[in-house]
Protein backbone atom coordinates (compact mmCIF):
# COMPACT_ATOMS: atom_id res chain seq x y z
CA UNK A 1 0.00 0.00 0.00
CA UNK A 2 3.01 2.80 1.06
CA UNK A 3 4.35 3.06 -2.55
CA UNK A 4 0.74 3.80 -3.73
CA UNK A 5 -0.08 6.39 -1.03
CA UNK A 6 3.52 8.16 -1.78
CA UNK A 7 2.89 8.36 -5.40
CA UNK A 8 -0.17 9.54 -4.76
CA UNK A 9 1.12 12.34 -2.66
CA UNK A 10 3.42 12.75 -5.32
CA UNK A 11 0.85 13.46 -7.91
CA UNK A 12 -0.64 15.34 -5.36
CA UNK A 13 2.51 17.72 -5.21
CA UNK A 14 2.47 17.52 -8.89
CA UNK A 15 -1.29 18.72 -9.36
CA UNK A 16 0.24 21.93 -6.98
CA UNK A 17 3.17 23.20 -8.44
CA UNK A 18 1.73 23.03 -11.76
CA UNK A 19 -1.21 24.63 -9.77
CA UNK A 20 1.25 27.58 -8.37
CA UNK A 21 2.88 28.21 -11.65
CA UNK A 22 -0.18 28.52 -13.49
CA UNK A 23 -1.59 31.23 -10.96
CA UNK A 24 -2.54 34.35 -12.09
CA UNK A 25 -0.37 36.93 -11.29
CA UNK A 26 -2.55 39.80 -9.42
CA UNK A 27 -1.54 42.98 -9.79
CA UNK A 28 0.74 42.92 -12.69
CA UNK A 29 -0.46 43.26 -15.51
CA UNK A 30 -1.57 46.65 -14.88
CA UNK A 31 1.34 48.19 -13.86
CA UNK A 32 1.24 51.12 -15.82
CA UNK A 33 -1.76 52.58 -14.18
CA UNK A 34 0.00 53.13 -11.04
CA UNK A 35 1.35 56.21 -12.41
CA UNK A 36 -2.04 57.44 -13.21
CA UNK A 37 -3.22 58.52 -9.54
CA UNK A 38 -0.54 62.00 -10.31
CA UNK A 39 -2.92 62.76 -12.99
CA UNK A 40 -3.22 66.83 -13.14
CA UNK A 41 -6.55 66.87 -12.02
CA UNK A 42 -5.86 65.17 -8.67
CA UNK A 43 -3.58 67.34 -7.62
CA UNK A 44 -5.84 70.24 -8.19
CA UNK A 45 -5.29 70.79 -4.56
CA UNK A 46 -1.98 71.66 -4.89
CA UNK A 47 -0.16 75.00 -5.34
CA UNK A 48 -1.59 75.42 -8.65
CA UNK A 49 -5.46 75.05 -7.09
CA UNK A 50 -5.86 79.01 -8.84
CA UNK A 51 -5.88 77.13 -12.32
CA UNK A 52 -9.29 77.07 -13.90
CA UNK A 53 -11.31 74.36 -13.19
CA UNK A 54 -13.35 72.35 -16.10
CA UNK A 55 -17.19 73.18 -14.95
CA UNK A 56 -20.79 72.71 -16.45
CA UNK A 57 -22.19 75.79 -17.84
CA UNK A 58 -24.53 77.65 -15.02
CA UNK A 59 -28.08 76.81 -14.34
CA UNK A 60 -29.34 79.67 -16.19
CA UNK A 61 -33.20 79.98 -16.73
CA UNK A 62 -34.44 79.91 -19.97
CA UNK A 63 -33.61 82.80 -22.38
CA UNK A 64 -32.30 84.74 -19.12
CA UNK A 65 -28.64 85.10 -20.40
CA UNK A 66 -27.24 87.27 -22.06
CA UNK A 67 -28.61 89.87 -19.30
CA UNK A 68 -27.71 92.61 -21.36
CA UNK A 69 -30.09 91.85 -23.79
CA UNK A 70 -32.32 93.52 -21.74
CA UNK A 71 -30.56 95.35 -19.32
CA UNK A 72 -27.94 97.70 -22.22
CA UNK A 73 -31.50 99.67 -22.44
CA UNK A 74 -32.26 99.87 -19.07
CA UNK A 75 -31.22 102.96 -16.55
CA UNK A 76 -29.22 101.92 -13.52
CA UNK A 77 -31.43 101.41 -10.22
CA UNK A 78 -29.11 100.98 -7.41
CA UNK A 79 -32.18 101.67 -5.47
CA UNK A 80 -33.05 98.70 -3.00
CA UNK A 81 -36.41 97.75 -4.02
CA UNK A 82 -39.19 94.80 -4.62
CA UNK A 83 -38.69 93.67 -7.90
CA UNK A 84 -42.20 94.16 -9.81
CA UNK A 85 -41.83 93.98 -13.43
CA UNK A 86 -39.73 90.88 -14.08
CA UNK A 87 -37.48 88.53 -11.62
CA UNK A 88 -40.60 88.59 -9.56
CA UNK A 89 -39.18 84.79 -8.65
CA UNK A 90 -36.00 85.76 -6.93
CA UNK A 91 -36.77 85.40 -3.08
CA UNK A 92 -33.63 86.56 -1.66
CA UNK A 93 -32.80 84.76 1.06
CA UNK A 94 -29.11 84.72 1.10
CA UNK A 95 -28.07 87.81 3.95
CA UNK A 96 -30.49 89.60 2.25
CA UNK A 97 -30.70 92.16 5.10
CA UNK A 98 -26.99 93.25 4.23
CA UNK A 99 -27.13 92.36 0.69
CA UNK A 100 -28.39 93.18 -2.59
CA UNK A 101 -28.45 92.21 -6.25
CA UNK A 102 -25.55 94.98 -6.95
CA UNK A 103 -23.34 93.30 -4.70
CA UNK A 104 -22.50 90.88 -6.70
CA UNK A 105 -24.10 91.41 -10.35
CA UNK A 106 -21.79 94.25 -12.08
CA UNK A 107 -24.25 97.49 -12.65
CA UNK A 108 -22.31 98.17 -15.25
CA UNK A 109 -21.59 95.12 -17.23
CA UNK A 110 -24.50 92.91 -16.77
CA UNK A 111 -23.10 89.69 -18.67
CA UNK A 112 -20.42 89.60 -15.67
CA UNK A 113 -20.36 89.29 -11.42
CA UNK A 114 -17.89 91.32 -9.37
CA UNK A 115 -15.76 90.67 -6.88
CA UNK A 116 -15.43 93.09 -3.50
CA UNK A 117 -12.32 93.85 -5.56
CA UNK A 118 -14.33 95.09 -8.91
CA UNK A 119 -12.51 92.66 -10.60
CA UNK A 120 -15.02 91.08 -13.18
CA UNK A 121 -15.92 87.08 -13.43
CA UNK A 122 -17.58 85.08 -15.89
CA UNK A 123 -20.87 83.15 -14.06
CA UNK A 124 -18.78 80.15 -14.80
CA UNK A 125 -16.16 81.19 -12.58
CA UNK A 126 -18.61 81.98 -10.29
CA UNK A 127 -17.20 79.86 -7.32
CA UNK A 128 -14.56 82.59 -6.81
CA UNK A 129 -17.07 85.12 -5.65
CA UNK A 130 -18.75 82.45 -3.65
CA UNK A 131 -15.51 81.89 -1.85
CA UNK A 132 -14.87 85.41 -1.02
CA UNK A 133 -16.95 84.58 1.99
CA UNK A 134 -17.04 80.84 2.00
CA UNK A 135 -13.49 80.59 2.07
CA UNK A 136 -13.38 77.07 3.62
CA UNK A 137 -16.03 75.49 1.11
CA UNK A 138 -13.82 76.87 -1.98
CA UNK A 139 -11.03 75.43 -0.31
CA UNK A 140 -12.61 71.74 0.44
CA UNK A 141 -14.59 72.19 -3.24
CA UNK A 142 -11.26 72.24 -5.36
CA UNK A 143 -9.89 69.38 -3.40
CA UNK A 144 -12.98 67.90 -4.19
CA UNK A 145 -14.74 67.45 -0.58
CA UNK A 146 -17.23 69.62 -1.07
CA UNK A 147 -19.57 68.74 -3.56
CA UNK A 148 -20.44 66.71 -5.78
CA UNK A 149 -17.69 64.60 -8.12
CA UNK A 150 -18.10 62.53 -11.20
CA UNK A 151 -15.42 60.83 -13.44
CA UNK A 152 -12.70 58.62 -12.79
CA UNK A 153 -10.74 58.81 -9.41
CA UNK A 154 -7.88 58.80 -10.52
CA UNK A 155 -8.40 60.59 -13.72
CA UNK A 156 -10.81 62.96 -15.19
CA UNK A 157 -13.15 64.89 -12.50
CA UNK A 158 -15.86 66.26 -13.65
CA UNK A 159 -16.94 69.02 -10.76
CA UNK A 160 -20.18 71.19 -10.17
CA UNK A 161 -20.47 75.06 -10.34
CA UNK A 162 -21.40 75.96 -6.29
CA UNK A 163 -24.92 77.60 -8.28
CA UNK A 164 -25.19 73.99 -9.69
CA UNK A 165 -26.78 72.73 -6.02
CA UNK A 166 -27.24 75.71 -4.31
CA UNK A 167 -29.65 78.35 -5.64
CA UNK A 168 -27.31 81.44 -4.92
CA UNK A 169 -30.71 83.47 -4.24
CA UNK A 170 -31.48 80.77 -1.50
CA UNK A 171 -28.84 78.37 -1.11
CA UNK A 172 -30.35 76.48 1.53
CA UNK A 173 -30.54 73.01 0.45
CA UNK A 174 -34.48 72.38 -0.42
CA UNK A 175 -35.60 69.11 1.43
CA UNK A 176 -36.57 66.69 -0.92
CA UNK A 177 -38.86 63.11 -1.01
CA UNK A 178 -36.60 60.17 0.52
CA UNK A 179 -36.54 56.69 -2.20
CA UNK A 180 -38.94 54.08 -0.57
CA UNK A 181 -37.65 52.51 2.97
CA UNK A 182 -36.59 49.07 2.09
CA UNK A 183 -38.84 45.91 3.14
CA UNK A 184 -39.37 44.57 6.93
CA UNK A 185 -38.09 41.42 6.18
CA UNK A 186 -41.13 38.54 6.42
CA UNK A 187 -41.54 36.71 9.62
CA UNK A 188 -42.78 33.14 9.10
CA UNK A 189 -46.32 33.39 10.99
CA UNK A 190 -46.67 36.76 10.98
CA UNK B 1 -1.01 -15.90 1.92
CA UNK B 2 0.79 -17.60 4.62
CA UNK B 3 4.81 -18.57 5.84
CA UNK B 4 5.47 -22.03 5.98
CA UNK B 5 4.40 -23.24 9.06
CA UNK B 6 1.07 -22.05 8.29
CA UNK B 7 0.63 -18.76 10.19
CA UNK B 8 -0.19 -15.82 8.62
CA UNK B 9 1.80 -12.38 7.59
CA UNK B 10 1.49 -9.81 9.44
CA UNK B 11 0.01 -6.99 7.84
CA UNK B 12 2.62 -4.47 8.17
CA UNK B 13 4.60 -6.55 6.49
CA UNK B 14 2.53 -8.44 4.00
CA UNK B 15 3.66 -7.09 0.39
CA UNK B 16 1.89 -5.44 -1.89
CA UNK B 17 0.06 -6.72 -4.60
CA UNK B 18 -0.54 -5.93 -8.35
CA UNK B 19 -3.63 -5.54 -7.98
CA UNK B 20 -3.59 -3.21 -4.83
CA UNK B 21 -1.32 -1.57 -6.44
CA UNK B 22 -2.89 -0.94 -9.86
CA UNK B 23 -5.94 0.29 -7.58
CA UNK B 24 -4.26 2.96 -5.69
CA UNK B 25 -2.48 4.56 -8.87
CA UNK B 26 -5.46 4.52 -10.62
CA UNK B 27 -7.01 6.48 -7.60
CA UNK B 28 -3.96 8.73 -7.34
CA UNK B 29 -4.47 9.54 -10.32
CA UNK B 30 -8.33 10.55 -10.72
CA UNK B 31 -7.61 12.31 -7.65
CA UNK B 32 -4.48 14.29 -9.42
CA UNK B 33 -7.21 15.00 -12.53
CA UNK B 34 -9.87 15.65 -10.43
CA UNK B 35 -7.61 18.53 -8.27
CA UNK B 36 -6.63 19.86 -11.70
CA UNK B 37 -9.64 20.16 -13.81
CA UNK B 38 -12.12 20.75 -11.13
CA UNK B 39 -13.79 23.96 -9.67
CA UNK B 40 -11.62 26.32 -8.62
CA UNK B 41 -11.33 29.57 -7.10
CA UNK B 42 -10.33 32.67 -9.25
CA UNK B 43 -6.67 33.20 -8.93
CA UNK B 44 -6.24 29.36 -8.86
CA UNK B 45 -7.56 28.96 -12.12
CA UNK B 46 -4.81 28.61 -15.21
CA UNK B 47 -5.07 31.82 -17.39
CA UNK B 48 -6.75 29.66 -20.24
CA UNK B 49 -9.22 28.18 -18.17
CA UNK B 50 -10.29 31.66 -16.67
CA UNK B 51 -11.04 33.18 -19.59
CA UNK B 52 -13.34 29.89 -20.04
CA UNK B 53 -14.96 29.91 -17.47
CA UNK B 54 -16.04 33.63 -18.14
CA UNK B 55 -16.99 33.02 -21.49
CA UNK B 56 -19.28 30.51 -20.81
CA UNK B 57 -20.65 32.57 -18.02
CA UNK B 58 -21.15 35.30 -19.99
CA UNK B 59 -22.82 32.84 -22.28
CA UNK B 60 -25.16 31.46 -19.89
CA UNK B 61 -26.04 35.27 -18.55
CA UNK B 62 -26.99 36.18 -22.07
CA UNK B 63 -29.62 33.25 -22.29
CA UNK B 64 -30.80 33.66 -19.17
CA UNK B 65 -31.30 37.61 -19.70
CA UNK B 66 -31.68 38.21 -23.31
CA UNK B 67 -28.73 40.61 -23.89
CA UNK B 68 -25.17 40.75 -24.53
CA UNK B 69 -23.17 40.37 -20.70
CA UNK B 70 -19.50 41.65 -20.66
CA UNK B 71 -17.78 39.94 -17.12
CA UNK B 72 -14.82 41.41 -15.99
CA UNK B 73 -11.86 39.94 -14.37
CA UNK B 74 -9.63 43.12 -13.94
CA UNK B 75 -7.05 42.36 -10.82
CA UNK B 76 -6.38 45.19 -8.84
CA UNK B 77 -4.51 47.95 -10.03
CA UNK B 78 -0.90 48.36 -7.67
CA UNK B 79 0.04 50.70 -5.85
CA UNK B 80 -3.94 51.59 -5.28
CA UNK B 81 -6.10 51.02 -1.44
CA UNK B 82 -9.31 52.48 -1.76
CA UNK B 83 -10.95 54.09 0.66
CA UNK B 84 -14.40 55.59 0.53
CA UNK B 85 -15.67 58.73 3.25
CA UNK B 86 -18.97 59.67 4.10
CA UNK B 87 -20.16 63.41 5.24
CA UNK B 88 -22.38 62.86 7.96
CA UNK B 89 -23.14 66.67 8.24
CA UNK B 90 -24.41 66.58 4.14
CA UNK B 91 -26.40 63.69 3.96
CA UNK B 92 -29.84 64.01 3.87
CA UNK B 93 -31.32 60.55 4.16
CA UNK B 94 -32.63 60.45 0.42
CA UNK B 95 -31.48 57.08 -0.02
CA UNK B 96 -30.54 57.83 -4.11
CA UNK B 97 -27.20 55.84 -3.38
CA UNK B 98 -29.36 52.60 -2.25
CA UNK B 99 -31.50 52.42 -4.98
CA UNK B 100 -28.54 54.20 -7.77
CA UNK B 101 -26.82 50.44 -6.04
CA UNK B 102 -29.43 48.42 -6.82
CA UNK B 103 -29.36 49.24 -10.78
CA UNK B 104 -25.48 49.05 -10.88
CA UNK B 105 -24.75 46.09 -9.10
CA UNK B 106 -28.23 44.01 -9.85
CA UNK B 107 -29.34 43.03 -6.50
CA UNK B 108 -32.56 41.12 -6.17
CA UNK B 109 -35.46 43.56 -6.71
CA UNK B 110 -37.88 40.68 -4.65
CA UNK B 111 -37.13 39.40 -2.58
CA UNK B 112 -34.98 42.68 -2.02
CA UNK B 113 -31.75 42.94 -1.50
CA UNK B 114 -30.09 46.37 -0.34
CA UNK B 115 -26.62 47.09 -0.12
CA UNK B 116 -26.76 50.23 1.58
CA UNK B 117 -28.52 51.06 4.34
CA UNK B 118 -29.35 54.25 5.49
CA UNK B 119 -30.21 54.91 8.94
CA UNK B 120 -32.23 57.70 10.75
CA UNK B 121 -30.15 58.89 14.11
CA UNK B 122 -31.87 61.22 16.63
CA UNK B 123 -29.42 64.16 17.22
CA UNK B 124 -29.37 64.25 20.36
CA UNK B 125 -28.23 60.60 20.68
CA UNK B 126 -25.59 60.57 18.18
CA UNK B 127 -24.45 57.68 16.22
CA UNK B 128 -26.14 54.97 18.13
CA UNK B 129 -27.74 51.88 16.16
CA UNK B 130 -30.01 50.76 18.93
CA UNK B 131 -32.09 53.37 18.48
CA UNK B 132 -31.81 53.90 14.88
CA UNK B 133 -34.03 53.85 12.28
CA UNK B 134 -33.77 52.23 8.87
CA UNK B 135 -37.86 52.18 7.96
CA UNK B 136 -37.90 55.66 8.14
CA UNK B 137 -40.26 57.55 5.51
CA UNK B 138 -41.41 61.02 5.75
CA UNK B 139 -42.65 63.11 2.94
CA UNK B 140 -39.31 65.30 2.71
CA UNK B 141 -35.80 64.74 4.05
CA UNK B 142 -34.17 65.62 6.07
CA UNK B 143 -36.05 65.72 9.33
CA UNK B 144 -36.12 67.83 11.92
CA UNK B 145 -33.84 67.21 14.53
CA UNK B 146 -32.27 64.10 12.73
CA UNK B 147 -29.06 63.21 10.79
CA UNK B 148 -28.63 59.91 8.54
CA UNK B 149 -25.83 57.48 8.84
CA UNK B 150 -25.69 55.50 5.71
CA UNK B 151 -24.17 51.98 6.11
CA UNK B 152 -22.64 49.17 3.99
CA UNK B 153 -19.62 47.24 3.72
CA UNK B 154 -16.83 49.11 5.47
CA UNK B 155 -14.06 47.16 3.83
CA UNK B 156 -12.07 46.28 6.91
CA UNK B 157 -8.50 45.85 6.77
CA UNK B 158 -9.10 43.58 9.78
CA UNK B 159 -12.50 41.66 8.22
CA UNK B 160 -14.04 39.24 10.62
CA UNK B 161 -16.53 37.95 8.02
CA UNK B 162 -13.50 36.60 5.48
CA UNK B 163 -12.15 35.14 8.68
CA UNK B 164 -15.33 32.53 9.38
CA UNK B 165 -15.17 31.52 6.13
CA UNK B 166 -15.53 27.83 5.76
CA UNK B 167 -14.92 27.57 1.86
CA UNK B 168 -12.66 30.35 1.45
CA UNK B 169 -14.96 32.26 -0.91
CA UNK B 170 -14.32 35.47 0.30
CA UNK B 171 -10.79 37.13 1.62
CA UNK B 172 -9.32 40.81 0.57
CA UNK B 173 -8.17 41.96 -2.41
CA UNK B 174 -4.90 43.46 -2.63
CA UNK B 175 -6.15 46.56 -2.89
CA UNK B 176 -8.42 46.35 -0.08
CA UNK B 177 -11.95 45.36 -1.33
CA UNK B 178 -13.59 42.34 0.36
CA UNK B 179 -14.89 40.34 -2.53
CA UNK B 180 -16.60 37.35 -2.55
CA UNK B 181 -16.18 34.33 -4.71
CA UNK B 182 -20.22 33.25 -5.46
CA UNK B 183 -19.14 29.77 -7.64
CA UNK B 184 -17.73 29.25 -3.94
CA UNK B 185 -20.09 30.43 -1.09
CA UNK B 186 -22.18 27.71 0.29
CA UNK B 187 -24.32 29.83 2.03
CA UNK B 188 -23.93 29.04 5.56
CA UNK B 189 -23.44 32.63 6.34
CA UNK B 190 -21.02 32.60 8.63
CA UNK B 191 -19.78 35.61 7.51
CA UNK B 192 -23.03 37.50 7.99
CA UNK B 193 -23.16 36.34 11.99
CA UNK B 194 -19.58 37.72 12.14
CA UNK B 195 -20.14 41.31 10.60
CA UNK B 196 -20.60 43.75 12.95
CA UNK B 197 -21.84 46.25 10.54
CA UNK B 198 -24.66 43.73 8.95
CA UNK B 199 -23.39 44.85 5.42
CA UNK B 200 -23.69 41.16 4.35
CA UNK B 201 -26.74 40.11 2.43
CA UNK B 202 -28.15 36.75 1.58
CA UNK B 203 -30.37 35.51 -1.65
CA UNK B 204 -33.04 33.61 0.20
CA UNK B 205 -34.63 32.96 -2.59
CA UNK B 206 -33.63 33.05 -6.91
CA UNK B 207 -32.91 36.94 -7.41
CA UNK B 208 -34.68 39.06 -9.61
CA UNK B 209 -33.47 41.36 -11.98
CA UNK B 210 -36.04 43.12 -15.09
CA UNK B 211 -34.67 41.72 -18.09
CA UNK B 212 -34.09 45.59 -19.38
CA UNK B 213 -32.90 46.53 -15.77
CA UNK B 214 -29.39 44.18 -15.86
CA UNK B 215 -26.28 46.32 -15.92
CA UNK B 216 -24.61 44.28 -18.23
CA UNK B 217 -20.72 45.69 -17.22
CA UNK B 218 -20.34 43.28 -14.54
CA UNK B 219 -16.81 42.02 -12.73
CA UNK B 220 -16.28 38.45 -12.02
CA UNK B 221 -15.75 39.51 -8.24
CA UNK B 222 -18.85 42.13 -8.36
CA UNK B 223 -22.10 42.65 -9.71
CA UNK B 224 -22.51 39.64 -12.08
CA UNK B 225 -26.11 38.17 -11.32
CA UNK B 226 -26.10 35.75 -8.33
CA UNK B 227 -27.53 32.35 -7.94
CA UNK B 228 -29.92 31.59 -4.41
CA UNK B 229 -28.41 31.35 -2.09
CA UNK B 230 -25.42 32.82 -1.63
CA UNK B 231 -24.11 35.99 -0.23
CA UNK B 232 -23.42 39.13 -1.30
CA UNK B 233 -22.38 42.80 -0.44
CA UNK B 234 -20.99 46.16 -1.35
CA UNK B 235 -17.94 46.02 -3.49
CA UNK B 236 -16.55 49.43 -4.32
CA UNK B 237 -18.57 48.79 -7.32
CA UNK B 238 -15.35 46.82 -8.26
CA UNK B 239 -16.56 46.68 -11.92
CA UNK B 240 -15.95 51.19 -12.10
CA UNK B 241 -13.46 51.76 -9.78
CA UNK B 242 -10.56 49.28 -11.29
CA UNK B 243 -11.83 50.41 -14.19
CA UNK B 244 -10.94 54.06 -12.54
CA UNK B 245 -14.03 55.47 -12.28
CA UNK B 246 -16.04 56.48 -8.96
CA UNK B 247 -18.84 53.90 -7.81
CA UNK B 248 -22.11 54.90 -8.54
CA UNK B 249 -23.35 55.81 -4.79
CA UNK B 250 -20.61 58.39 -5.24
CA UNK B 251 -21.79 59.78 -8.71
CA UNK B 252 -25.62 59.77 -7.47
CA UNK B 253 -25.39 61.28 -4.13
CA UNK B 254 -27.54 65.05 -4.72
CA UNK B 255 -25.03 66.86 -1.66
CA UNK B 256 -21.92 65.54 -2.82
CA UNK B 257 -21.64 63.33 0.98
CA UNK B 258 -19.70 60.50 -0.78
CA UNK B 259 -15.94 60.50 -1.16
CA UNK B 260 -13.83 57.83 -2.94
CA UNK B 261 -10.33 57.34 -3.73
CA UNK B 262 -6.49 55.74 -3.67
CA UNK B 263 -5.22 56.10 0.39
CA UNK B 264 -2.01 55.56 -1.22
CA UNK B 265 -2.35 58.75 -3.16
CA UNK B 266 -1.08 61.85 -0.81
CA UNK B 267 -3.35 63.81 -3.49
CA UNK B 268 -6.23 61.96 -3.24
CA UNK B 269 -9.51 63.33 -1.93
CA UNK B 270 -9.83 60.73 0.61
CA UNK B 271 -6.25 61.37 2.11
CA UNK B 272 -6.92 65.37 2.01
CA UNK B 273 -10.48 64.23 4.02
CA UNK B 274 -8.59 61.97 7.06
CA UNK B 275 -5.52 65.02 7.48
CA UNK B 276 -8.12 67.87 7.68
CA UNK B 277 -11.65 67.02 8.76
CA UNK B 278 -12.97 64.84 11.45
CA UNK B 279 -12.76 61.32 10.94
CA UNK B 280 -14.46 58.47 12.62
CA UNK B 281 -15.15 54.78 11.84
CA UNK B 282 -18.30 52.40 12.98
CA UNK B 283 -17.66 50.11 16.26
CA UNK B 284 -14.00 51.69 16.57
CA UNK B 285 -13.56 49.00 19.25
CA UNK B 286 -14.12 46.18 17.85
CA UNK B 287 -10.71 46.92 16.18
CA UNK B 288 -11.73 46.37 12.78
CA UNK B 289 -10.15 48.83 11.02
CA UNK B 290 -12.55 50.10 8.28
CA UNK B 291 -11.33 51.41 5.37
CA UNK B 292 -15.14 53.46 5.26
CA UNK B 293 -14.85 56.59 7.62
CA UNK B 294 -17.73 59.09 8.25
CA UNK B 295 -16.45 62.62 8.42
CA UNK B 296 -17.88 65.84 9.26
CA UNK B 297 -16.87 68.57 6.84
CA UNK B 298 -18.67 71.27 8.64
Amino acid sequence: MKPAILLGAAMLACAAAVAAVEQRPGPQPSAPQTSSPQTPASQASAPAAEERLEVPPPPFTDGIFPCSACHKDLKVNRARRELVEMHTEIELKHDAEHRWCLDCHDANDRDHLHLASGELVSFDESYRLCGQCHGEKLRDWRAGVHGRRTGDWNGHKRYLLCANCHNPHQPRFKAIEPKPAPQRPARPGK
Amino acid sequence: MATNDGSPVPARTRPVTRRQFATCAAAAAAGFVLTACGPKRLYEMPRARLTQAIRDMEARYAAQYGTTVSVSDAPPIAGVEFAYALDISRCIGCRRCVYACVDENNQSRDSQVHWIRVFSMEKGKGVDFTEADPYYAPAEVPEEGHFYVPVACQQCKNAPCTKVCPTGATWTEPDGIVVIDYDWCIGCRYCMAACPYGARHFNWSEPTIPKAALNTNTHYLGNRPRPKGVVEKCTFCIQRTRNGRYPACVEVCPVGARKFGNLLDPASEIRYIIEHKRVMVLKEDLNTLPKFFYFYAT
